[in-house]
């Protein structure tokens, strides 16, 4: 079990660390943006701004080859981007990693972000990608060292959902 | 207009120890192979568009080789935002050549948008990618070794290439795993 910190980006930042993860690359989302911030202030970390979450897939496939572990940061919504190029780590057995922060589940605003929230976990177990689950602050560190682990040891591809309940669903105001 | 085939295994003739081939899916594959077999390569044979992104997290990783990345237009124009995120997030050893033979060869011709409006030099050169030429003689071979092996990447080269087909040349495996494992004991070595 991994020491749970004020923060639960603080435990994920420690599973990066603690696993040797290296790279990480993101198309942004407030959910991930205090872990973005920690990883770019570590110089042994490379953040990569993608301007695709599926280009993410490919890098961090290269990174691998090349000796170095990454993770992948995304929305829910940049799940659907990645179903063909999930077959990159799948038919190399590379292992993959992706931390998704879910939208359109708990308490959403917005009705654009519910089909491909609803979609999320569907396309992932299609492209033979593990869930990993967490809905509660005190089990992210645990659940994404699990994940890591799993994908890492296993040379398989694994996400974490970080459930919206958890992150909190902004309220929008108009005006 | 540039015959691909013989071009590429020119490029790969006397290639140098620290050079690392990557090819696109299809085609690009299969000229890499035509040059005979290496264990320093890896091809695409599926992903359609994430040879790019591959590249730069290989060529991120290996500071110390340089990475050549020949893939088609077909492919590059599938991942044009990864040529900004490849300009943002700059690897001064990562070569890009595109076998630009403006159809969707393998498929039976289909024009691509480079057969029409589209210019990859200038796509790369406005993603950020300042090295960015294009080619379209084989008597530029010179020019594109000096920017594979000695020049400040990224670099993006624009081969014009005649559209026609050629005889397919198969990988030593269609297995990913073997092919990735093989490419990566190169790199041990």
């Amino acid at each position: 079990m991994t020491a749970t910190n004020k923060d639960w980006r603080d435990d994920i930042y420690k599973v990066f660390k603690d696993l040797d993860i290296t790279m990480v690359s993101h198309v942004p989302d407030a959910g991930h943006t205090p872990l973005i911030n920690l990883c770019e202030k570590d110089n042994e970390i490379d953040v990569v701004t993608l301007t695709t979450e599926q280009d993410g897939v490919g890098l961090s496939c290269g990174a691998y080859a090349g000796g170095r572990k990454s993770a992948l940061l995304m929305q829910s919504s940049g799940v659907g981007n990645c179903i063909n190029a999930l077959a990159l780590p799948n038919i190399c057995r590379i292992p993959f990693l992706t931390l998704v922060s879910m939208r359109g589940e708990w308490g959403e605003f917005i009705p654009w972000q519910v089909p491909m929230g609803l979609g999320t976990p569907k396309v992932l177990e299609a492209m033979d990608v593990k869930i990993f689950r967490a809905d509660y602050k005190e089990e992210v560190g645990s659940t994404v060292d699990a994940a890591a682990r799993f994908a890492f040891n296993t040379n398989r591809s694994a996400a974490v959902l970080l459930s919206q309940k958890m992150i909190g669903a902004k309220q929008f105001k108009n005006g | 207009m540039i015959d691909r085939r013989p071009f590429v295994q020119k490029i790969l003739k006397n290639r140098k120890p620290n050079l690392r081939v990557i090819s696109g899916l299809g085609t690009s594959t299969w000229d890499v192979m035509s040059g005979g077999d290496n264990t320093s390569n890896f091809g695409f044979i599926g992903a359609m568009g994430q040879a790019i992104p591959f590249s730069l997290g290989l060529a991120k990783s290996l500071p110390d080789l340089r990475i050549l990345l020949f893939t088609g237009d077909g492919d590059t124009l599938m991942s044009l935002g990864s040529l900004a995120t490849v300009a943002n997030h700059p690897v001064s050893n990562l070569s890009i050549v595109v076998l630009d033979n403006e159809s969707y060869v393998e498929t039976g011709n289909q024009p691509t948008a480079t057969a029409g409006k589209t210019d990859l030099e200038l796509v790369a050169k406005g993603s950020g990618i300042c090295n960015s030429y294009t080619i379209t003689s084989e008597n530029d071979y010179d020019k594109v070794i000096k920017t594979i092996y000695a020049e400040e990447g990224p670099s993006l080269v624009v081969a014009k290439c005649q559209a026609k087909a050629t005889p397919l040349v198969f990988p030593h495996s269609f297995d990913g795993s073997v092919s990735i494992n093989r490419f990566m004991s190169s790199i041990k070595s």
